[in-house]
């Protein structure tokens, strides 16, 4: 169970001037965060991975306090087991495909498991500036997995990829997170990308 | 022609290099981060030297030296170091002299990563040091490469600042731009053409070099 109850200022498009949550999400569960532009989902998801901080309040995860505004309690993003799917893919020039998984795990087995599910297997060589935008956001999603992290944050992961391959990402997506039993939280403009995977949905106005 | 001049240029220039290696990854990585606001006045000092005529850099540096000045006589007196017309005066000179040459480049470089690379590093686990060398570090080290081979080159170049630090000492301080300098003075043209000729070989090389490294950057990241 993941328990957020926060408030953080923030400038908004729509002039409002800050973000205030009180949600909770079930473990093992997929839950579909949407929202206009800029209400505040990408901050909700780093303020959950501890790469933002918020201005009140407390999030709890997994029995654990991960951020305490009141008792100065803040656990550094590397300890909370979280995997970060970003927007803006994040991902490292200098390195392969297959550096790109070896970065989070040694599992081989399961790195070849993460190559097949993404369909970059033919691609293990290549750089990301040798990839399409949809190959590169399947190794997005592939490095956050990597860790096999028990909270997985998806920021619009699917954006930039086909129909068809969405949907047979999120297929396997969801395969994976029922094996791993994985809790999942995935922000998207459009609800029809979470239909699949996400077994709740939350609006931020 | 006396190939001393020459050595001792190829010898300051590796070790002001060394020296700006050490001091401009860190110094840059630091000055890249947001900071307060005596960040930018440490960096506009620290790039003074850019646009500093190397005269004026030159005679303060000679007058803080200076055993007669209370910093050169603390110096002298208390480390029993003399740093005016000595070649460790001279490395000290080069190093403020080319300090943003190596300095520019590399913050420059460090600023440039998205921050959401570092981010992604910490979310699978990674500390901050462990960050900085297996992310930052293999992605501004073209930069790196390529300050090196201009701060190198800046050095052996250096003319006004070393002559005021360590004037003309033949052996000890007369780099390869003085002894072309002191050639023309004895009107000693032919000698005064093979230093200039070697100097000239040095820089475009450098410049070759540093030409090569940046192509070499694009193919790094394409490939």
């Amino acid at each position: 169970m993941i328990e957020v109850s926060i408030t953080k200022a923030m400038k908004r498009y729509d002039g409002g001037d800050s973000l205030a949550i009180r949600a909770e999400f079930a473990s093992g569960t997929t839950t579909l965060v949407t929202g206009p532009s800029g209400a505040g989902k990408t901050t909700l998801l780093r303020l959950i991975a501890g790469l933002t901080n918020p201005d009140h309040g407390h999030i709890r995860a997994f029995g654990q306090l991960w951020t305490d505004v009141a008792r100065r309690v803040n656990v550094r993003p590397q300890r909370r087991s979280v995997g970060f799917v970003f927007q803006d893919f994040a991902l490292f020039p200098h390195l392969t495909v297959m550096q790109h998984l070896q970065f989070g795990t040694d599992d081989q087995a399961y790195i070849e498991q993460l190559l097949a599910m993404t369909g970059l297997g033919g691609f293990v060589r290549h750089r990301p500036l040798k990839l399409s935008g949809g190959q590169r956001q399947r190794l997005g999603i592939a490095r956050a997995l990597s860790t096999k992290p028990r909270l997985l944050l998806m920021d619009e992961p699917f954006s930039a990829l086909d129909p068809v391959t969405k949907l047979g990402l999120q297929r396997s997506l969801k395969h994976l997170f029922d094996e791993l039993g994985m809790t999942c939280i995935l922000v998207s403009h459009q609800e029809i990308d979470g239909k699949l995977l996400a077994s709740r949905q939350l609006e931020i106005n | 022609m006396d190939w001393t001049p020459i050595w001792l240029s190829i010898k300051l220039s590796f070790v002001t290099t060394i020296i700006l290696l050490a001091m401009g990854i860190p110094l840059g990585y630091w000055l890249s981060k947001p900071g307060a606001f005596y960040k930018d006045i440490l960096e506009a000092l620290l790039t003074l030297p850019l646009v500093l005529p190397p005269s004026v850099l030159g005679f303060y540096l000679l007058m803080a030296f200076s055993p007669n000045q209370a910093f050169g006589a603390w110096l002298q007196d208390t480390l029993n170091i003399s740093l005016v017309f000595s070649f460790e005066g001279l490395v000290v000179a080069s190093v403020i002299y080319s300090l943003p040459f190596m300095l520019n480049p590399v913050r420059a470089a460090f600023s440039n990563i998205q921050r959401s690379m570092v981010e992604a590093s910490y979310t699978m686990g990674k500390t901050a040091a462990q960050t900085f060398f297996r992310v930052l570090l293999p992605n501004v080290k073209y930069a790196i490469l390529s300050a090196s081979a201009i701060t190198f080159a800046h050095t052996m170049g250096e003319f006004g600042v070393v002559l005021f630090i360590g004037g003309n000492i033949s052996g000890v301080t007369q780099i390869g731009s003085i002894a072309l300098y002191d050639s023309v003075e004895r009107m000693q043209y032919d000698v005064a053409n093979r230093y200039a000729a070697v100097l000239l070989g040095f820089s475009f090389v450098t410049v070759l070099s540093v030409f090569l490294v940046n192509k070499r950057l694009v193919r790094g990241i394409i490939g």
